[in-house]
């Protein structure tokens, strides 16, 4: 995979489906990202790593506006987005699977999944995509008619990514897939979301604080420090680089 | 039977029955002729009474004689909620509106009364229902939407003799409106502010009918509003429509029928549609709903505009049925009766929120008989409900399945 996009990326130069252009956010005073510049090139898995509180998730809400950005252009399939209302962005395609899972608890995993489709017309269309995150997760197939919070943690997470899905994503910002779930489940859910880039050439950004494992997944991969990209390179060469793995992969 | 934890409730009812003399005695104790004790210690004596039976019960409910009446009473409450959910649901509400038809023939005038009373805020609990128990926003000033309706026939209908039936789109779309310009300002928050914000602004509905005198006649009121009319066809003398005013009680109550049915028919509408389903992914997690392309705020909007035209048609017939309004009925007690009705109901179920309507007027009316302790026991019987059923009477089953998933 790492071979095919550098390789996409030096035959022509592709126009990037998400880029970030010097985002700056803050919360209050606090300033949470500083001039952050990012691409996203259609078809690619890119990961963001980072220490706690290095503006990860802030990074994504900001894309979404859910945080707003105070300087910098976010540009999405060449459009600008910045100030565009939240709900606008899921029907061109650009969806996030927020940290910590966020389902609605006491809607049914079937009625869950619906939301995901909330603005979505093609109601035989939508039956299908449902059939196909249950063909994704059949553990959600079992648990369709039980209310998302009485769901274990792997399989909320599972919920989140399908109800993502039922919107048919162009682009998938996937905010922490591994918090607070055991490894075996995390391994499961990380194949699952290399399936999703296969299948439908899902471009997908996805911030994680296990490094090791994002890197493994992920083509590209930028590291994120107080608000800043300190480093942009493939995900091999930032596996190898000494510093990288001195600081996020415990060496 | 001294476990700690029956030492500490001991402890804890001591001081709380302690507590309630303190408060009691100077309300009944300090008198211009001096400080009597006996007039509190006889009220106390009644209160403590019952509550330390009560406390001896609890004490002793694992022992096997209790345990035996315990179970007799789980298996007859089990077996009536299997039998009531056995029973298809349109034969259910079937009954209840065969119960409801029949009502007013075979009972009193006061009987009757009551019972109009009881619909009015059947529509106002659904209505708030759909605020509060759909989009789960917390609405301490819903009473102001009752007002608008009831302010607006009252002037309509006196100053320009506009009918009943006509006022009541008028005024279920004015009270969509205040429901806009109430909510636009205050959606932007969550929680707790938007609560405070919802009450100063019931408030502000109701100062400003008791001062605007030249258009409401301030606390005053409006005086000899006319009732609900029809045009009944006539066959005396050829045919003919003949005009007839609605007085009678019986008339009003199948008028509050009417209405109240279609409440329940528009919000049980409105409870299975998409956006229903958005306004409780809304109450589940807002930003989690906006990320899926939910737009929070016009639904939520939508919400309260929604639940502000049962707050109008429920105020258009409460005008029309006392023939009179003033400020005095729009307060804020009145809203958190309405509230009340929608918690110990059960949020977000149509029968729950019909079941607390009918338990919080009815009851207080039932205890008449206890005269000055009235609101006492009824303070203590909710207690008592928020116990035992702390979902609410008949709660919403969101665990179960719905209609459309069940084809």
């Amino acid at each position: 995979m790492t071979t095919s996009t550098s390789a996409t990326a030096s035959a022509a130069p592709p126009t990037p489906i998400l880029e970030l252009r010097g985002v700056c956010a803050s919360y209050g005073r606090i300033e949470a990202l500083r001039n952050l510049t990012l691409a996203l090139y259609p078809g690619e898995i890119v990961s963001i790593i980072g220490a706690n509180g290095a503006g990860k998730s802030t990074t994504l809400m900001t894309i979404c506006n859910i945080v707003k950005a105070t300087a910098g252009d976010i540009f999405y399939q060449g459009q600008r987005i910045n100030g565009l209302s939240p709900d606008l962005l899921p029907p061109m395609g650009l969806c996030q699977v927020p940290e910590g899972r966020r389902i609605f608890p006491r809607l049914t995993v079937r009625e869950n999944l619906e939301m995901g489709a909330f603005f979505r017309k093609d109601q035989d269309k939508i039956v299908f995509d449902m059939e196909e995150v249950f063909g994704l997760f059949p553990r959600l197939r079992e648990r369709a008619g039980q209310a998302g919070g009485t769901l274990s943690g792997g399989e909320q997470q599972m919920l989140a990514i399908g109800r993502a899905i039922m919107s048919r994503p162009k682009v998938l910002l996937l905010d922490e897939p591994s918090l607070g779930l055991a490894p075996l489940v995390v391994a499961q859910i990380f194949e699952i979301i290399k399936e999703i880039n296969r299948k439908d050439e899902t471009t997908i950004l996805l911030v994680e604080q296990n490094a090791n494992l994002a890197l493994r997944t992920a083509s590209r991969g930028y590291v994120l420090e107080t608000g800043q990209m300190v480093l942009e390179d493939e995900a091999g060469a930032l596996l190898a680089n000494p510093d990288i793995r001195k600081a996020y992969l415990g060496e | 039977m001294t476990t700690p934890e029956s030492r500490k409730g001991l402890l804890g009812l001591g001081l709380a029955l302690g507590l309630f003399y303190l408060l009691l005695w100077p309300l009944l104790g300090i008198k211009a002729e001096g400080l009597f004790f006996a007039d509190a210690f006889a009220v106390w004596w009644r209160v403590a009474l019952p509550v330390v039976l009560c406390f001896l019960v609890y004490l002793l409910r694992d022992k096997p004689a209790l345990l035996a009446v315990r179970r007799t009473g789980q298996r007859l409450g089990s077996s009536l909620s299997g039998l009531i959910s056995a029973l298809p649901r349109p034969l259910l509400a079937a009954i209840g509106l065969a119960l409801a038809l029949v009502f007013p023939f075979c009972t009193e005038r006061y009987a009757q009364d009551v019972a109009i009373n009881v619909l009015v805020y059947v529509c106002l609990g659904l209505g708030l229902n759909v605020v509060v128990g759909l989009a789960g926003l917390l609405d301490l000033g819903y009473i102001a939407f009752y007002g608008v309706g009831a302010y607006t026939y009252a002037l309509l209908a006196v100053h320009f003799h506009l009918s009943f039936w006509l006022c009541l789109p008028i005024a279920a779309s004015l009270a969509a409106v205040a429901g806009c310009i109430i909510g636009y300002p205050t959606l932007r928050m969550r929680g707790d502010y938007l609560a405070i914000v919802t009450l100063g602004f019931g408030e502000i509905v109701r100062i400003i009918l008791n001062n605007w005198m030249s258009l409401t006649n301030g606390p005053n009121g409006i005086l000899s509003v006319p009732p609900p009319d029809i045009f009944w066809p006539s066959f005396e003398s050829g045919f003919s429509f003949e005009h007839i005013w609605l007085k009678k009680l019986i008339y009003l109550y199948f008028i509050i029928l009417l209405l109240a049915l279609a409440t329940i028919v528009a919000v049980y509408r409105i409870n299975n549609s998409r956006i229903g389903r958005a306004l409780e992914a809304i109450r589940e997690d807002e930003t989690a709903a906006e990320l899926m392309g939910v737009n929070t705020f016009l639904l939520k909007l939508l919400a309260y505009a929604m639940g502000a035209v049962f707050g109008g048609v429920a105020g258009t017939f409460f005008a029309a049925r006392m023939r009179f309004v003033s400020p005095e009925s729009f307060t804020f007690i009145e809203s958190a009766m309405v509230l009340a009705m929608v918690v110990l109901g059960g949020m977000g179920s149509i029968p729950g929120v019909i079941l607390g309507a009918l338990a919080l007027i009815a009851l207080p009316e039932v205890f008449r008989g206890f005269e000055l302790y009235r609101m006492l026991v009824f303070g203590g019987v909710m207690c008592l409900m928020m116990i035992f059923r702390p979902r609410g009477l008949w709660p919403a089953k969101r665990l179960g399945t719905r209609s459309e998933d069940r084809e």
